[in-house]
């Protein structure tokens, strides 16, 4: 299997296709409609602005392709911004619209808490998801963000920074992950690794 | 179940070595970088920061390559810089698969660099780097490596800095760096206070007993220190279970 990584321009690529180089799956970057429409197994990786990812999806005309790809059920894995992008909106650009393919608008974080959320969390599992099949009870993930998917039904698991957010979802054949798997030591690589299973 | 306190080691290079100097002087080689980084995202270092101090024009594409070489060993976050002047250079660094940029002295003369990064790559990729030395009632923010002083208060440097788009603040106290006597728990108090952004202390470690003080006093969110894991006086996975120990939240690799 063959893992397409969504580059848009702007996203953490190289450490992406790094952690899934040691554990030694082939991917290959692309940014054009086709090669999304073909693809076996979608990642979207992101960081930055979602103004940014947002804007590179319509200038590339990627989001047709990728909407289309997830409703035909092929495996997505959204990281960071890419988890965001999959609801409505974010206020972190209110005027633009998400992929919609989850209800509900991305929310800051509030500013009780030192922002941006950076360093290494532990998440809270909230029901059975095989994407966290084999991690210990009390891993550590590593975040970078501000805004968060507060109130999501979608939510496997969550955690918190001044307030409950979603760190893991799971619908059908949607994956998403607000901490950085390839950043996050062997807790991370386990992750990918799962989410590599159920897309073979 | 909260954030934990970072343990972040630092390889101060000459581009393509470690090296290590008493109050940025004096310096001597402390090893290779690759074998470092290696060493500790095993023994569960949070984060590592690559500094190139030398920071020649010369010598970029050696940091660059040095920059490469280590981020393919890593599963946990990068950070460089050194030298960082322009938009130009924090994108190369990033290139080479760094996930933050250090900027410090040209950001001083030119804050907008700052800002430019920031749209670019998002404030959780830019760290400022302040060198804040004591001078009388208040802390001087130096330039150049930390030979000259910017005459700037550093708490109001911290603030504009935050202001500017920085995601974060890398502070080192020039008064302890390499003296091995203890951070500045007073300066990482006091700008840690100031900013709304996670704060690295750096400069002084030595103890366990200093990094308790630093997160329990100094209001620190990570602490940084590079003699003492280089010359293996502090291994980084017994300071993390003596933190554990102490009542810190560190991340235990299991």
């Amino acid at each position: 299997m063959k893992i397409t990584i969504l580059d848009y321009g702007a996203g953490n690529v190289p450490s992406v296709e790094r952690a899934l180089q040691r554990l030694g799956v082939r991917s290959h970057r692309t940014s054009s409609p086709e090669c999304i429409s073909k693809a076996e197994a979608l990642l979207l990786p992101g960081v930055g602005h979602y103004a940014a990812l947002v804007r590179a999806l319509d200038e590339k005309h990627l989001r047709a392709a990728l909407i289309d790809a997830i409703h035909r059920g092929v495996p997505f894995l959204g990281i960071c911004l890419g988890l965001q992008v999959l609801f409505n909106s974010s206020e972190e650009a209110s005027e633009l619209r998400g992929l919609n393919l989850l209800p509900g608008t991305v929310r800051a974080l509030p500013p009780s808490v030192k922002l941006p959320h950076m360093g290494w969390n532990q998440i809270e599992k909230k029901r059975e998801t095989s994407l966290l099949s084999g991690i210990a009870p009390g891993a550590y993930f590593y975040f970078a963000h501000s805004y968060a998917a507060l109130d999501s039904n979608a939510a496997a698991a969550s955690c918190s920074h001044g307030a409950e957010f979603a760190a893991v979802i799971e619908r059908r054949n949607i994956f998403a992950v607000q901490f950085h798997p390839e950043k996050s030591g062997d807790s991370g690589a386990r992750v990918l690794q799962n989410f590599l299973r159920l897309a073979a | 179940m909260s954030l934990a306190h970072r343990i972040i080691p630092c390889l101060d290079t000459d581009g393509e070595r470690v090296v290590k100097g008493v109050n940025f002087v004096g310096l001597r080689d402390a090893g290779d970088p690759v074998a470092l980084a290696v060493r500790y995202n095993a023994e569960g270092a949070d984060e590592l920061v690559v500094l190139d101090i030398a920071a020649s024009r010369d010598r970029r594409p050696t940091f660059l390559e040095t920059i490469r070489r280590v981020a393919a060993e890593l599963a946990i976050p990068l950070t460089a810089g050194g030298g960082i002047r322009t938009l130009e250079d924090g994108r190369a660094v990033v290139r080479a698969g760094a996930d933050k940029v250090t900027v410090n002295t040209a950001a001083v003369e030119r804050p907008a660099l700052i800002s430019e990064l920031s749209r670019e790559f998002g404030a959780q990729a830019v760290v400022l780097a302040i060198d804040a030395k004591r001078c009388g009632d208040h802390w001087d923010v130096m330039v150049r490596g930390g030979r000259e002083s910017a005459s700037r208060d550093a708490i109001e440097w911290a603030r504009a800095g935050v202001a500017a788009g920085a995601g974060e603040i890398l502070l080192t106290s020039v008064d302890r760096d390499g003296t091995q006597s203890g951070f500045d728990v007073t300066l990482t108090a006091a700008i840690s206070g100031a900013v709304t952004v996670p704060v690295i202390a750096s400069g002084g470690a030595k103890s366990p007993a200093h990094f308790v003080e630093i997160f329990r006093d100094g209001a620190a969110d990570a602490a940084l220190a590079a003699s003492i894991f280089h010359d293996e006086v502090q291994s980084i996975r017994t300071l993390k279970e003596f933190l554990a120990s102490s009542g810190v939240e560190v991340r235990l690799a299991c």
